[in-house]
């Protein structure tokens, strides 16, 4: 498990000094880095029509997936919704696995039965992508129900956007998972918006974690431009939840640099909005406090970027390479049961 | 005068008309607002009513639906849209439990004047939870009328008289077809609930359909007629209440049927058509109804899968020959 190191940190401003040990903010890069190429990759080769149907990219937010990663184990779970592609690759999913599936080819991680929307593993405890909003907030409830009957410490993340915290299901879920201390931690990416909607035109209430205070969950917001500050959140209610006391509840404010999905164009917001989160951007963060402290160079940050674009450029390759699915493999996945009778007059 | 128009412009002018006629009538759903509706349906109504009768919704279908529930037993007829019928699932227990029931229930007392509307449908690779045909799980309640169509005059046409319908109406279009053009009048007409309409007439064979799966009757029907079969295309426009009529005379006239329908195969609009006609037209028929579904699996996303899962004119044609015992 990383920790946190004595040495304090700079809570404001871009170059701020080293709160944490090397490796970490290497891995910070690298995962951010893996992420932004590849959605960057994934919406260019949509529009070479390669990738088809909804495709949600994460630009912007990759110090979420970043600081959760580094702050947790493998062995923890997570479920989100359909802005997944950047979760999911923190989860430990090949970037050629989720290539493949965007483009819907048998050797995607779900075989290309799910596309962008919807990946899965279970080797990675990844719960997967869920397409309808907030669907994912009483599964990840589950989950951890499921983790808490076999008496396992394992945290289960349940994430979901600042939209999706509207539905009434979040209210049902915060309210039994804080009646049976369920090893919870659900984390609202609050990127301010729901499609066109910005987070104050949705509700009274616009600070978001405050939902969690009628049922008493401990409830924080976290900066989520800036993986130091995701990290240490996380590892705190990480902590909390493994020591059997129950749900977490983080709102991480961040934002989406691209439109809600590749057709929006995202005139709701202003240019300065964005041009203000652009300078928040978390990989230039991450960059100049790796040069500040001398924890790489300008020439083996270069050497590091290189490497995960040949890593995206073989995924690339990969995915075009692989064969489609064949149509009877329609029928598969349907039933457990081998001979199901399916109607085929 | 006539002009043509879009799909999309056919339903924004029932709606921006039926609310000029009648103060009562709002829309309510999620970006129907602000944002001109996720596909542009509900462009300019903004502007035009304000935000006390065109209102954007937080992304919460179970409550909304039953606020326009609330809201239709005191008095208003909400037309409620939500983004796609896939997420009017969360609001079932509103439509199906209260919006039907309502007037049962109270024995009259109240009643439920409301239009929840929506695409229903594949429309394209969006995958499992996106993709689906909600016509006969609504229609399978009673209490609620169903229309499910993409012709612009006739959208608007029923779209005006569902609004102006005293019961619930559960309204389906179609994602891909909002684009689609038609004729439509610049004079103001209703087009009522309940009547199928034949697009085109023929002899041999009747093929029925509704929504966007008509666009492949036709298409079908244009191919056959090639090899000199004529075959007569119903879109149902209505599916509940069902036409009967309609189908048992056409059936009469061509003694063959094929049901062409986007749904699932079990239990559906495709299955009840089935059973009326063996019930209503067993003596005319001369050879077993078939129909053309989409599988009888979840779409995945992969498009060969998709090409496997959905309806097309292929799989029409041969259905049609097959009732016709030709090769
Ligand atoms: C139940 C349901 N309603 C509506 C939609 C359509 N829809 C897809 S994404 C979205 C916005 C969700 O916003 P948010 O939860 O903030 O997540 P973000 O896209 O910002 O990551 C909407 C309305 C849906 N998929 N499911
Ligand atoms: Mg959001």
């Amino acid at each position: 498990m990383p920790t946190i190191s004595t040495k304090k940190k700079n809570s404001n401003g871009k170059a701020s000094g080293s709160a944490f040990k090397k490796e970490i903010y290497l891995s910070w890069y690298e995962e951010m880095y893996r992420i932004r190429k590849f959605e960057e990759r994934a919406l260019m080769l949509y529009s070479k029509q390669k990738i088809r149907g909804f495709c949600h990219v994460y630009i912007g937010q990759e110090a979420v997936a970043a600081g959760i990663k580094s702050a947790l184990r493998p062995s923890d779970n997570m479920v989100t919704a359909y802005r997944q592609h950047g979760l999911a690759l923190s989860k430990g999913l090949s970037s050629r696995s989720c290539m493949a599936e965007l483009f819907g080819k048998a050797t995607g991680c779900v075989k290309g039965k799910g596309g962008s929307m919807h990946f899965f593993s279970r080797e990675h405890n990844f719960f997967g992508g869920n397409g309808i909003v907030g669907a994912q907030i009483p599964i990840g409830t589950g989950i951890a129900f499921a983790e808490k009957y076999r008496k396992t410490d394992t945290v289960t993340v349940t994430m979901f956007g600042d939209g999706a915290a509207r539905q009434g299901a979040l209210h049902e879920s915060f309210n039994m998972a804080m009646t049976w201390k369920l090893p919870v931690l659900y984390i609202c990416e609050n990127n301010q918006y729901a499609m066109g909607t910005s987070v104050s035109r949705t509700s009274n209430v616009t600070d978001l974690w405050k939902l969690g205070l009628s049922y008493e969950m401990p409830s924080e917001a976290v900066d989520g431009m800036d993986p130091e500050k995701v990290h240490a959140a996380i590892e705190k209610a990480a902590a909390h939840i493994r020591s059997g006391k129950g749900p977490y509840y983080l709102e991480i404010k961040t934002y989406r640099y691209r439109g809600h999905s590749v057709s929006d164009p995202a005139k709701y917001r202003t240019k300065d909005e964005l041009e203000h989160y652009k300078d928040l951007d978390p990989l230039e963060i991450i960059e100049e406090r790796m040069l500040k402290s001398k924890f790489a160079s300008k020439d083996e940050i270069e050497a590091m970027q290189a490497k995960i674009k040949e890593e995206i450029d073989e995924a690339v390759q990969f995915a075009e390479d692989s064969p489609f699915p064949e149509a009877h493999e329609l029928y598969e996945y349907n039933y457990l049961q081998e001979d199901y009778p399916f109607i085929k007059d | 005068m006539s002009r043509i128009i879009t799909l999309r412009d056919a339903l924004n002018e029932a709606m921006s008309e039926e609310m000029r006629r009648d103060d009562s009538v709002f829309l309510m759903g999620e970006e129907v607002a602000q944002y001109n509706g996720a596909y542009k349906v509900s462009k300019g109504m903004l502007d035009e009513f304000g935000p006390e009768r065109v209102i954007d919704t937080p992304i919460a279908e179970l409550g909304f639906a039953g606020i326009g529930v609330g809201a239709a037993m005191n008095g208003l007829r909400p037309i409620v849209e939500f983004m796609t019928w896939n997420f009017a699932v969360l609001a079932f227990d509103q439509i199906v439990n209260n919006a039907a029931k309502t007037l049962s229930q109270s024995a009259g007392e109240f009643s439920c004047p409301i239009v929840f509307r929506g695409p229903s449908g594949a429309a394209g690779q969006l995958a499992q939870q996106h993709s689906q045909t909600f016509e006969s799980w609504m229609a399978n309640t009673p209490g609620l009328k169903v229309v499910s169509i993409i012709d612009p005059y006739d959208s608007k046409g029923l779209l005006k008289s569902a609004i102006r319908d005293n019961d619930p109406v559960c309204f389906m279009e179609s994602e891909i077809m909002y684009g689609l053009k038609g004729e439509v009048p610049e004079e103001e007409y209703l087009v009522p609930i309940g009547l199928a309409a034949v697009r085109r007439e023929g002899t041999d064979v009747t093929i029925v359909s509704y929504n966007k799966s008509t666009i492949l009757a036709n298409k079908a029907a244009e191919e056959l007629a090639k090899e000199g079969i004529s075959a007569e295309v119903i879109d149902l426009r209505t599916i509940r209440p069902l036409d009967y009529q309609t189908i048992v005379d056409s059936v009469k006239k061509t003694n063959r049927l094929v049901v062409v329908d986007e749904a699932w195969p079990f239990a559906g609009v495709s299955a009840e058509v089935a059973y009326e006609i063996q019930k209503y037209a067993f003596d005319y028929l001369d050879a077993p109804v078939t129909r053309v579904n989409s599988a009888d699996t979840s779409l995945p996303y992969a498009p060969t899968l998709v090409e496997e899962y959905m309806p097309n004119a292929a799989k029409v044609i041969k259905a049609v020959k097959e009732v016709s015992y030709v090769k």
